[in-house]
């Protein structure tokens, strides 16, 4: 079906962490299910947002994909090689196709290394240059990539506003020329004037570098911005995936109607005419996580199905999938009917 | 309406200006900001990190620590000061935290971990209501429903842990209600949380607005959270205000480049556009004395006139106002320079 393979594709991807105490007296293990059964895949060149709010397990599943968390089952697949399972040298040798920008330019650099030595450590540590000067050419190169001047390369991390690290931080993933990025929440630490800095800059570094990147992030407005398709995790799971416009023009999922309803609108008049859908409570414990819909505890269409039955995804659409057993009984809700 | 007008405004703020005395300088903060607060209204101040929108709130509650202090202006609570003439430390005490109250950023770091919330809420009514232990149960038990919290009996004895952000942040809230005051000021009260729990708390606010009469101000980086609240709206940027209005006139005709930008440089839910604008450079330095308007170097239609004085808020005085000598001018400027960038980018795609 498809025409071209997927750059990055997760299949029925699970991540368990251990919150039992073992003890002393060797409690019994309590396991956290953060992601569960989550499968989505990025075509080369592609955009992926991937959106939930916190506790839904879309960092630990960008992560995972990045093995850098232990996967429970399912697997990761990066340009139709297994990489479930890769170690030591080969999984080294991986990541240097796949880097992360962080979310919090503020925490992810470290103040006592220079702007060179931030840029250039991943090109010393996968043997690339043998010391650290040598890469200064090629780092004044990267930091002019990303907008900066290159008289910053001697500077150090508190120098530098928040959209400045936030650009270090991106040229530190760019030194290895990755194909593939996880960019996990890389504009909510920022002002809204530099947020959309930032994002025009990895819109241009994208068609650039013909990147590929897993956007992650709660800010439905910035995703649907950046991304080509979108997908909504809620408690680990996803519950809508869709194109960029199918997802705001259509959304399907109870849980994806109350997000964009609660996403507020910078327009007054648009505001006072919006059809919400409301929703009280929060995310359930992942801990002990309700036996059918995850969502079943906080969702106003609640029937018993739900209760008893977890839904998978189903596609209701072309390239549009929920999962939700009664998604075809839910009231419409659509953005274009705000009056906008 | 005419009735309110005879008496002083609740709150009045007199060309405020707040100083950070550091090894590095002499930051001003604030530079000169006047507000007047008219009973049951909610007021919307807006700006980025470093605008002073934060420092504002904390002088009118008298929170501004060394090395920062109150260099000068007036804060009057009803027609009276709370910083000069005779007994106004003493009225200053009775006021603040009694009849203003705050509600903080991060409902995580402003509970102490090692009381229980209703301990926690039980001393402010103690402090400013005079109640017991008993008395103060009770209260603090009413208060967690008032905020919409399910099982107040049991929430009251649970430590702040034990609670979620949204839960934590209700909680906040029903602590500021306690002296039962009449401004709330909430410094970016959900700009830590979900976006689900931000309606939440948000709706939660104007509904205790409502049913209380109680006079709002709301501090915020979001332009989309003001503009589904508030009914008047300053923007704010580098101690100043730059802009002030209506919600309706502000979003719906910009008159400060600034706010153009800053409307610009969102993107929208319900629109789709090839590309954001982004307001070039950072900030002024508010260590350096200031010359001219503080945003000239990043404005899209500065002239080399707007580096002389710095320009005062201008317009029919109580209504639309606006700090810039070439004011309405910036948005067609702005939107046909946007509009030729998408139609080169999508001149480049084909």
């Amino acid at each position: 079906m498809q025409t071209t393979e997927p750059l990055v594709k997760a299949d029925n991807l699970s991540v368990k962490f251990n919150v039992g105490s073992t003890g002393f007296w060797g409690q019994e293990a309590k396991w956290l299910s953060a992601v569960d059964n989550v499968s989505l895949h990025l075509d080369p060149g592609e955009v992926l947002g991937l959106v939930g709010e916190s506790g839904s397990g879309k960092t630990t599943t960008g992560r995972a994909i990045l093995r850098r968390v232990p996967i429970a089952s399912g697997t990761v697949t990066f340009k139709g090689q297994d990489i479930t399972h890769v170690k030591g040298e080969k999984l080294r040798n991986l990541r240097r196709n796949m880097q992360a920008v962080f979310q919090d330019p503020y925490d992810s650099l470290n103040p006592n290394q220079s702007v060179l030595e931030i840029i250039a450590e991943p090109l010393l540590v996968h043997g690339l240059i043998k010391n650290i000067k040598e890469a200064r050419p090629e780092v004044k190169e990267f930091l002019d990539l990303v907008g900066m001047p290159t008289d910053a390369v001697d500077r150090y991390p508190h120098a530098f506003s928040g959209g400045q690290r936030q650009r270090i931080g991106i040229a530190r993933a760019l030194a290895l020329k990755p194909e593939f990025i996880v960019a996990d929440e890389p504009v909510s630490a920022l002002d809204v004037s530099i947020q959309a800095q930032i994002v025009n800059l990895m819109q241009d570094l994208r068609s650039e570098l013909n990147l590929t990147y897993l956007f992650i992030a709660h800010d439905l407005s910035v995703v649907r911005h950046i991304s080509d398709r979108i997908a909504i995790m809620y408690a680990g799971q996803l519950v809508e995936t869709s194109d960029r416009t199918s997802v705001y023009d259509r959304p399907s999922h109870p849980y994806t109607q109350a997000l964009l309803s609660a996403v507020p609108i910078p327009d007054p008049v648009v505001e006072s005419q919006r059809k919400r859908l409301k929703v009280v409570g929060e995310v359930p414990n992942l801990i002990d996580p309700p036996e059918g819909c995850r969502f079943s505890s906080r969702c106003p269409y609640v029937r018993d199905r739900c209760l008893a039955e977890a839904p998978e995804l189903r596609e209701i659409a072309p390239k549009h999938e929920v999962a939700c057993h009664f998604v075809e009984d839910i009231p419409a809700l659509s953005l274009a009917a705000m009056g906008s | 309406m005419t009735e309110v007008r005879k008496e002083p405004y609740l709150l009045e703020v007199k060309d405020l200006q707040v100083s950070f005395y550091t090894r590095r300088g002499i930051i001003r903060a604030v530079r000169g900001v006047h507000l007047k607060m008219e009973r049951g209204e909610t007021l919307g101040i807006v700006g980025e990190s470093g605008s002073g929108k934060s420092v504002t709130a904390r002088a009118i509650l008298g929170l501004v620590d060394l090395p920062g202090a109150i260099t000068g202006g007036d804060i009057l609570w009803n027609g009276e000061s709370l910083l000069h003439g005779k007994g106004a430390k003493a009225r200053a005490r009775k006021v603040r935290g009694k009849e203003m109250a705050m509600v903080f950023q991060n409902p995580m770091t402003s509970f102490n971990p090692l009381y229980t919330i209703g301990s926690q809420i039980r001393e402010v009514l103690k402090y400013h209501l005079g109640m017991n232990k008993k008395q103060g149960t009770e209260r603090a038990t009413e208060l967690l429903s008032l905020v919409g919290m399910s099982n107040p009996k049991s929430r009251v004895d649970q430590y702040p842990h034990e609670f979620s952000g949204g839960m934590r942040q209700r909680a906040m809230i029903a602590m500021a209600l306690a002296s039962e005051p009449k401004l709330l000021i909430a410094d970016e009260p959900t700009t830590a949380l979900d976006v689900t729990i931000q309606a939440q708390i948000l709706e939660l606010l104007d509904d205790l607005q409502s049913r209380l009469g109680l006079t709002t101000i709301l501090i915020t980086h979001d332009l989309a959270v003001v503009a589904g609240v508030c009914h008047r709206v300053r923007v704010m940027y580098a101690g100043r205000f730059l802009e002030k209005g209506s919600a309706e006139e502000i979003f719906g005709k910009p008159g400060h480049p600034y706010t153009v930008g800053l409307l610009k440089s969102t993107p929208r839910l319900d629109e789709l556009v090839p590309r954001l604008y982004s307001i070039a450079g950072s900030p002024p330095d508010l260590r350096l004395p200031v010359t001219g308007c503080t945003f000239l170097p990043r404005c899209e239609i500065g002239e080399d006139s707007c580096g002389v004085t710095e320009p005062l808020l201008t317009g029919k005085k109580g209504a639309r106002e606006v700090a810039c000598y070439r004011s309405f001018e910036a948005e067609s400027v702005i939107e046909a320079e946007l509009e030729a960038e998408w139609e080169a980018l999508a001149r480049a795609d084909d």
